[in-house]
């Protein structure tokens, strides 16, 4: 389990997303957390071999079919696909240099979470990295979620 | 390293509110508005979509009933909350977010009188039945489970029967039928005990009671655990496209939080049962001091208790505090300790001698207890629940919710311990003398 402070830190440090199995389809689960996140100042790269061919960009960007395509470092592996298909994309997080493995909600390979680790990246299980943002910065409390936030400090929109 | 963990004080203070961007204001905000503007035409289509968290319109959301909603999933230790305008609006939500026309419910039979009628009479009419079972008996809830039962509901402390449900194996009934157990926890309120953590799955409030205290406002709030799995195939509400929201799965999309998002996007959007910013304020001035009162109600409640049992006019006392209560195991495995004793909140049940006609006397003679139907008020609250609050039911339905012809419910408030012994000693003296 991640505390809320390594959680809180990890999306203050993070800037370019990498969404592996991010759907184009707008009512699907990846894509509206890829479009919360870009709405939110994060820069989303789309990684998906069904897009990847067309010449139709996903949010606005360009799509690549594995994350050894992306030509440029990614912060964040933020990962939309069954647990037995994580550990490769953890091999491929490690050697892009990205800082962190963030398995979504359902999504829980504990392989690939202690080699992310041994390397040296945050890591992190089964949650939605949109719940999470909105839990510290703003919306999820507007829903009534409980998100364990108990402070005194003024409320900061800014992550 | 783990988070802090923070204990039910702090939380019915501090929970869902934390001093806003914009002003720094230290105590909760009033947000009175029916609406709030978009930031752009994009930011308003992603709102409608569900794909940010944001608000619309007051009706669906607000922020001031934003807190009270996370302070009481907070304070239940659930995942998230949902209010609305009243105690009986939070069950209709629960239960509307749950059943379609078909649909069974097995239901404990000692309910607060509002709760049968709605699953007895308004819920039969969209073709949902309902079998009322002893809330005694957790294999009369087994015995009762059909293919199409959806839910079980009974209360964490009948009113005004008390019975104290056995949470944990009720909860197992529910649970090997694939269906959720909803609680009504509002006789204990959620710093005396959270039916979560027993197994339930939804808990019901009316925070009208003790959650608000001060008996100024209606309120209701439902809250999920978050660790029902709504993908077993009973639930395809939560599970399959949604119609209202152009086929998002709201299971999938919201996970723990899914119940709640359904029960306010596809339920009290549509109904209305909306609570106002300015009752959900008033609510939570009464929830920062929650565990305070709550403490003095079970301390005062105990006393009282124990004087009615040793008074020479009262035949019988109904306190699930005192140790010869049925139930009192129950009552020390599921409840708080308060003083040295488990916490059996402010609520009893007694029979004054004489019968119907004394029970009348007793309560006309009050001079400060208020004949009212309510619970939960700081004030000492007395009625004779056959006459008033149960009366829609017939004789039958009146002894299966545990209402007996002489019974008084005393709802025992924070007065000092004296005076309430007092007034209720000389109205029993006036009671007698006919």
């Amino acid at each position: 389990m991640n505390t809320i402070e390594q959680i809180r830190r990890i999306l203050h440090e993070v800037r370019t997303i990498a969404v592996v199995g991010l759907s184009a389809e707008w009512h699907r689960p990846s894509f509206f957390a890829a479009k919360y996140m870009q709405d939110h100042g994060y820069r989303i790269v789309p990684v998906n071999p069904r897009y990847a061919t067309a010449a139709t960009d996903v949010l606005g960007e360009h799509c690549y079919a594995a994350l050894t395509d992306i030509p440029f470092p990614v912060d964040m592996v933020d990962v939309f696909r069954r647990t037995e298909d994580v550990l490769p994309i953890a091999q491929q997080a490690i050697q892009m240099g990205a800082k962190c493995l963030w398995q979504q909600i359902g999504v829980m390979n504990l392989e690939a979470d202690a080699l992310a680790r041994n390397a040296g990246m945050d890591s992190v299980m089964d949650r939605c990295v949109k719940i999470e943002h909105g839990r510290f910065f703003g919306g999820l409390n507007l829903v009534g979620v409980n998100t364990g936030v108990i402070s005194a400090k003024r409320f900061s929109n800014k992550a | 390293m783990t988070d802090h963990v923070f204990q039910a004080e702090t939380l019915a203070i501090h929970a869902g509110q934390v001093p806003d961007s914009a002003t720094g204001a230290r105590a909760l905000p009033i947000y009175q508005t029916s609406s709030f503007v978009f930031d752009s035409a994009d930011h308003a289509a992603s709102l409608f979509n569900l794909q940010t968290f944001g608000n619309i319109y007051s009706r669906l959301s607000n922020p001031t009933v934003a807190a009270l909603e996370e302070r009481v999933a907070a304070l239940e230790g659930g995942r998230a909350g949902l209010a609305s305008a009243s105690g009986m609006a939070s069950e209709a939500m629960a239960l509307m977010t749950l059943l379609q026309q078909g649909d069974h419910v097995v239901a404990a039979g000692a309910l607060y009188g509002g709760s049968v009628t709605m699953l007895a009479v308004s819920l039969k009419r969209f073709g949902i039945e309902t079998t009322f079972v002893d809330a005694n008996d957790p294999l009369a809830f087994a015995a009762a489970m059909q293919p199409n039962t959806r839910a079980v509901f009974a209360e964490s402390m009948g009113n005004p029967s008390l019975t104290v449900l056995d949470i944990a194996a009720v909860a197992d009934v529910a649970h090997a039928h694939g269906v959720p157990l909803i609680v009504d926890n509002t006789v204990p309120s959620p710093f005396l005990c959270n039916p979560l953590r027993h197994g339930a799955d939804i808990v019901v409030h009316s925070a009208t009671k003790y959650l608000g205290g001060h008996g100024t406002t209606l309120a209701g709030v439902l809250v999920e655990s978050g660790k029902f799995p709504w993908d077993n195939g009973k639930f395809p509400g939560m599970t399959e496209p949604s119609p209202s929201f152009h086929g998002v799965k709201f299971y999938e999309t919201f996970g723990d939080f899914g119940f709640t998002m359904r029960a306010r996007m596809e339920v009290l959007r549509v109904y209305g049962a909306t609570l106002s910013p300015f009752s959900a304020w008033q609510i939570l001035q009464g929830t920062e001091s929650l565990h305070v009162r709550m403490e003095r109600h079970c301390s005062n409640a105990r006393k009282v208790a124990e004087f009615l049992k040793a008074h020479p006019l009262v035949s019988w006392v109904n306190y699930p505090g005192l140790p010869d209560h049925p139930q009192y195991d129950l009552v020390q495995k599921q409840m708080r300790q308060v003083d040295g004793a488990p916490g059996a909140s402010g609520l009893m049940a007694f029979g004054v001698k004489g019968g119907l006609a004394a029970g009348v006397r007793f309560i006309e003679a009050a001079q400060f207890m208020s004949h009212l139907a309510n619970i939960g008020d700081t004030r000492t609250l007395i009625i004779h629940p056959a006459s008033t609050t149960h009366r829609q039911l017939d004789a039958e339905q009146q002894l299966s919710a545990g209402v007996l012809p002489d019974m008084v419910r005393l709802s025992v408030g924070i007065e000092h311990i004296d005076d309430i012994l007092w007034d209720i000693d000389q109205a029993l003296h006036a009671s007698d003398r006919g």
